[in-house]
């Protein structure tokens, strides 16, 4: 397999409403600002692989086609990506894939989400007639599932709201976070309502439009840009609907990072790896996460949380950027994860860098926690 | 009492407005459809146009420059009741209007429909009258330039449940919940279905479940649904007795916090005349008053 690197990242501040571009406007920023890190034009660009989540979020049908010469892509290799809301995630592992198997050598990954166009939940909520599930949204769906977590792990209360109230304090040293509550704190998180108890308002992600992008280069077609190495990558999906599924610390999850950490030569991810950008919806899912992908016990991810290990000051930060808790362009949030992971390896993390952070690890999940992808980056040549 | 009385006070045919050769050129310019202003000795360019320049008082070049006709809101004040005299009869912004290529601000009426859509920086263009006869009123009023539209996307299709969901759904419409029991790992689903999701296996077996069952976990929605208009109400997964996997359904008949990980219910059924093969013959799942289960 062909070494690859992440040679350019480009972001959108991500925000309620950009009335002020269009579906091609925003992946552009994102794109052209993914290049100009890398100190590439278009036409360096040997194909593009572009992820969304569901179409009918922004009501336009296979985007991908109406979006290919937005991208630079007239004549080249494109195709899009979509797994639900890990698809950010999948999508530049389906990049990277073309580079490390020898087709490309770079790639221009984008993943975008426009969720003013319309409402999530709605789309999330279609009803269909027959359907036998009753569900309002991913937070009616979520809800459950955290809720059996908190019983078995016995984790006190307030663990979700030390998760949200963290998030959004690195958020205010990411120029590009959505939700930057100035002030935030527990208090605050407290007063808001449950929306799907145990979720309160401030314990979910908000909707964001934005979108990011990454050039992803082979290893002699490098620029001048800092390169973030992938050290391991993989992908795994399971049935939502199988007897026995664990949903709270699903084996999909288990499964995937245990081969991220196989190709990376991790063995105990707390003390290999510097910084994590894991997707957290929910503030909840930090110690679920935390267990499912091995840096605490079954049952103790709580703990770590609660201890501040999680912080920017802790020895196991987690979503330095501030996370999906603070910007969520739902296609878009996978990638923001494998970007950031990439920022901070690559020592471009601005004011919420992890000091001398040489492995990173970006995650995404999405569906009803069925598909996940994975990617560790580090700032050495493996 | 003291008398009142109205009184008219105007000239008749109107007072005469020279405009001189600056306002005149302006004027006349407009009753084209088009927008000029002046450049003063400085490079600026005034519009409306003025025969001298306001900051020094020295008299402007004599060069007129177009200008617009899309501008951009500076500042704005609403008129929520418009009064007789006013340009429209609906409520509108004033606004100081810089047009592109202008030095100075325009003050004009904005037709923004909705005062949440007015806001220093929004970008307008004017709407002309047919008539137009040489008068600033020329311009009816300006409009916000188009930045959004609505799709209205609609797809209507026949939709049919499938082989399993619609066996499973004969079995609901006669008050029974039918699920299928895996030759190969022994595991029950419900809703029925034709393979095994673990083993990928056909599945043959049918077993008709009772409609009793344990709440496994749950959410209390504060969120309204259409099936669900009232809250707070709870989804729960309940793993109905002898299923090995849980089922989401609408809990009833008893507060939202009283609800436990454990409970036994019990489902409810529509009356028998407003069944049929939907889930909506279920009407939710009512507590048994059993102990709760271990879980």
């Amino acid at each position: 397999m062909n070494r690859c690197a992440v040679i350019g990242v480009g972001q959108t501040r991500y925000t309620t409403r950009r009335r002020d571009v269009s579906l091609a406007g925003l992946v552009r920023e994102a794109a052209l600002r993914a290049l100009e890190d890398a100190g590439l034009t278009w036409k360096d660009i040997d194909a593009v692989v572009i992820g969304k989540a569901p179409d009918l979020f922004e009501g336009v049908m296979m985007p991908e086609a109406y979006l290919a010469d937005a991208l630079g892509a007239a004549g080249k290799p494109m195709m899009r990506v979509h797994t639900a809301g890990s698809v950010g995630g999948s999508t530049a592992l389906a990049g990277a894939s073309l580079v490390q198997g020898g087709v490309h050598g770079r790639v221009l990954t984008v993943a975008f989400e426009k969720q003013s166009e319309s409402n999530a939940t709605w789309a999330l909520s279609t009803h269909l007639p027959f359907s036998a599930s009753l569900v309002v949204g991913a937070g009616g769906y979520f809800a459950p599932h955290i809720r059996e977590y908190i019983r078995r792990s016995g984790a006190p209360d307030h663990v979700g709201t030390l998760v949200a109230v963290k998030d959004r304090r690195n958020a205010l040293r990411n120029p590009y976070a959505h939700l930057r509550i100035p002030g935030i704190d527990r208090a605050m998180v407290e007063a808001t309502p449950m929306l799907w108890e145990p979720i309160r308002y401030l314990e979910t992600c908000p909707s964001s439009d934005g979108a990011c992008a990454m050039v992803l280069a082979a290893e002699d077609r490098l620029t001048g840009s800092v390169p973030a190495w992938v050290l391991g990558a993989a992908m795994r999906s399971e049935p939502i609907f199988r007897a026995g599924r664990d949903t709270v610390n699903p084996r999909g999850g288990r499964d995937c990072a245990a081969d991220v950490y196989r190709q990376a030569g991790i063995t105990d991810p707390r003390r290999e790896i510097d910084v994590a950008e894991v997707y957290v919806p929910f503030s909840w899912y930090e110690p679920m996460w935390l267990e499912n992908l091995g840096f605490a016990p079954e049952g103790e991810g709580w703990k770590l949380t609660e201890s501040g290990a999680t912080a920017l000051d802790g020895d196991i930060p987690w979503n330095a950027s501030g996370g999906v808790l603070s910007s969520n362009p739902i296609g878009a949030s996978g990638m923001i994860r494998f970007a950031e992971a990439a920022l901070q390896v690559r020592g471009m993390a601005g004011e919420h860098q992890v000091d001398g952070a040489r492995r990173a690890l970006g995650h995404a999940y999405g569906g009803g926690a069925q598909f996940f992808a994975m990617w560790m980056v580090g700032s050495d040549r493996p | 009492m003291i008398p009142r009385t109205r009184h008219v006070l105007e000239f008749p045919g109107g007072y005469t407005r020279t405009t001189g050769p600056v306002i005149g050129r302006f004027l006349t310019e407009l009753r084209d459809r088009r927008l000029v202003g002046v450049r003063t000795a400085t490079g600026r360019t005034l519009v409306p146009p003025l025969e001298y320049d306001p900051d020094t008082g020295d008299a402007v070049t004599g060069e007129f420059v177009e200008v617009g006709p899309a501008g951009t809101v500076e500042s704005w004040s609403w008129a929520g009741s418009p009064r007789a005299g006013h340009p429209l009869d609906r409520p509108f912004a004033w606004a100081l209007i810089r047009l592109d290529g202008a030095d100075t601000s325009l003050l004009h009426a904005v037709d923004a429909g909705d005062v949440r859509a007015m806001r220093p920086g929004l970008r307008v263009r004017p709407r002309w009258r047919a008539e137009r006869t040489g008068r600033v009123t020329d311009i009816e009023c300006f409009v916000p330039e188009v930045t959004a539209m609505t799709a209205s996307v609609r797809v209507e299709y026949t939709v049919t449940p499938g082989l399993a969901l619609a066996h499973f759904l004969s079995g609901i419409a006669r008050g029974v919940f039918l699920g299928s029991r895996c030759g190969s790992c022994g595991k029950v689903y419900v809703p029925y279905r034709l393979s095994c999701p673990e083993c990928g296996v056909a599945v043959t077996e049918e077993v008709e479940l009772p409609g009793t069952g344990t709440v496994t976990t749950f959410a209390i929605n504060n969120l309204p649904d259409p099936r669900a208009p009232e809250v707070p109400f709870v989804s729960a997964y309940v793993l109905l007795d002898g299923a090995d996997i849980p089922m989401i359904v609408l809990i009833g008949e008893i507060p939202a916090h009283e609800v436990r990980e454990g409970m036994r219910v019990r489902a409810v059924w529509a009356p028998e005349s407003g069944r049929g093969p939907s889930m909506d013959s279920v009407r939710w799942f009512a507590p048994t008053g059993e102990p709760d289960e271990e879980v």
